[in-house]
């Protein structure tokens, strides 16, 4: 069994307004790819929490030690599609 | 650092002069000038807001519900004083949620309200100047108890990272701090149900000690089953079913306390640098504070028998709040009492107060009738409510409590408020294991 789901940025968001609460700095559908976490309201305990889904959901292990370098939805994107295309 | 210093650079906020410059209240000796109250911020089961509450208080109307957080009916206890109307979304930034137990959510709208009616505005005000002391002394109970849940039923992955600090006493206090950008000294302080008076003579100390500003207060929530539980296990809850009748301090029918939620934040001021920041309003003054514990009683964990002469240490803190007041016992035209609802309690508080003032001398009331008994929510809230009364000339009733034992000889405030002028409140509180706290606030001197 793969995993071809791919992850997309409104996948992002979606998991960090369940976790860590909906951001203002964020508004919906803005291409946010490479905006640092800290401008888009999440630290790492948001990013933390978050990983714990991204593992349930897409079956993509976020280790508590590679959350420091997640430091903008991109990494967390190529992370996980990354990873999954790998599988694949 | 670079921050820091622009936020202490000259023309912001609070005149730096007002903090630095050492006064007899620099140093290890916190001096005795005046403390004032220049903002309230109520949660009360009776009311959000302290208009609200105030105006709930003169009217009599009770906030003591049956529980409807969870199922009750396998619990001997099932009424509690609830706040129905708080609806957290409404008053916080959506991403606090999902760190915050209900007790955190309370305590950061009751400081959002507090700041707002002094009408200080933190982000104009240099952040070092600002401290924030709170007390708790539930923690995060019912945040806890659901990811506890997740624990055992899904594993340690489910169990939200929040819960590393949603369950701590310091967390009212962190969180005020960091939403409100105050990063003066601040503290946490847990003495069960004396706590919160702990908090506002903390405060106090801690603008003797130079911090211009600090938010104080303590707010409790505890109504899930786990936290229900913990309540009940102190042999001394009301398993009445009669909302009215459940909670009758002083009354010969007293019959345990309901549990409440809520409490109270006030901001305490230097007055120097309230008047430099042009202060609208002052409710009065924190004059007076000290606690003290009980002796040991006979068979605690193998403690020795209590030592004679050693009595229990309410009418103690008492003293020693109104001697640092520089007050004597004549001085005080109320009590708000601790009023446990618990008939051996009741009659010890009633000697204390009794003995101290002289029968029937001073007149004494327990508006927490109303409401139930808030935890570290509760001494911060009677001190509230002892500053309306200063405000508005009026002394508020117990509750229901009506039929006071004639040799408690106490003077209890029944039936309705009574109007009389009131320059001076002695506000008491005791905590389970032999907590006693006690507060004096009277009129500001301006």
């Amino acid at each position: 069994m793969t995993n071809a789901i791919t992850m997309t940025l409104d996948d992002l968001h979606r998991i960090l307004a369940a976790c860590g609460g909906a951001s203002e700095d964020w508004p919906a559908g803005k291409d946010v790819h490479d905006h640092p976490f800290e401008e888009l309201g999440y630290d790492s305990l948001a990013l933390m929490e978050a990983a714990a889904h991204i593992e349930n959901e897409y079956g993509v292990q976020v280790p508590d030690e590679v959350i420091p370098q997640l430091t903008c939805p991109r990494d967390v994107l190529d992370l996980v599609n990354g990873s999954a295309a790998r599988t694949a | 650092m670079s921050a820091v210093g622009a936020a202490r650079a000259a023309g912001t906020g609070h005149a730096p002069t007002v903090a630095r410059v050492p006064g007899p209240g620099a140093g290890p000796y916190p001096g005795t000038r005046p403390v004032y109250v220049t903002g309230i911020g109520v949660a009360a089961p009776n009311g959000l807001g302290l208009e609200h509450y105030w105006e709930a208080v003169l009217a009599g109307r009770s906030g003591v519900v049956p529980i409807t957080r969870f199922d009750t009916s396998r619990y001997p206890a099932r009424l509690a004083g609830q706040i129905e109307d708080f609806d957290a979304s409404e008053h916080l930034p959506s991403r606090l949620l999902p760190q915050t137990d209900v007790s955190t959510r309370l305590a950061l709208a009751a400081a959002d309200w507090a700041i707002a009616d002094a009408g200080v505005d933190p982000s104009t005000t240099a952040d070092y100047d600002m401290g924030v002391v709170t007390s708790n002394g539930c923690g995060g109970f019912e945040f806890t108890h659901r990811e506890f849940k997740k624990l055992w039923s899904v594993g340690p992955q489910a169990v939200s990272v929040y819960e590393s600090f949603a369950w701590f006493y310091a967390v009212n206090t962190g969180q005020i701090s960091i939403r409100n950008g105050m990063r003066g000294p601040s503290s946490a302080l847990v003495a069960e149900q004396a706590g919160g008076l702990d908090a506002l003579g903390h405060a106090q100390r801690t603008v003797r000690r130079g911090t211009p500003l600090v938010v104080t207060g303590g707010v409790d929530s505890a109504f899930d089953p786990w936290g229900w539980v913990s309540h009940l296990s102190s042999g001394r809850i009301s398993h009445a079913t009669d909302p009215e009748h459940a909670y009758l301090p002083f009354d010969a029918a007293a019959r345990g306390y309901v549990p409440g939620e809520g409490g109270a934040i006030l901001v305490v001021e230097d007055p120097a640098a309230a008047r430099a920041r042009g202060a609208s309003r002052v409710y009065g003054e924190i004059a007076g504070y000290a606690s003290t514990f009980d002796p040991a009683p006979e068979g605690v964990r193998g403690e020795l028998p209590a030592r004679p002469g050693r009595p229990p240490g309410l009418r103690r803190a008492a003293e020693q709040a109104l001697a640092q007041a520089g007050l004597a016992p004549q001085d005080v035209d109320v009590v708000f009492a601790d009023a446990a609802g618990v008939r051996d309690l009741d009659r010890a508080e009633a000697t204390a107060i009794r003995e101290l003032f002289g029968a029937h001398r001073v007149p004494v009331t327990a508006p927490k009738a109303l409401i139930g008994r808030l935890y570290a929510g509760g001494g911060p809230l009677d001190v509230a409510t002892a500053l309306l009364a200063i405000r508005d000339g009026v002394i508020p009733a117990s509750g229901a409590s009506a039929d006071v034992p004639a040799d408690y000889g106490i003077d209890l405030v029944t039936k309705g408020p009574r109007e009389a002028r009131v320059a001076c409140a002695l506000v008491l509180a005791r905590g389970r294991w032999g907590f006693n706290s006690a507060v004096v606030v009277r009129e500001a001197t301006i």
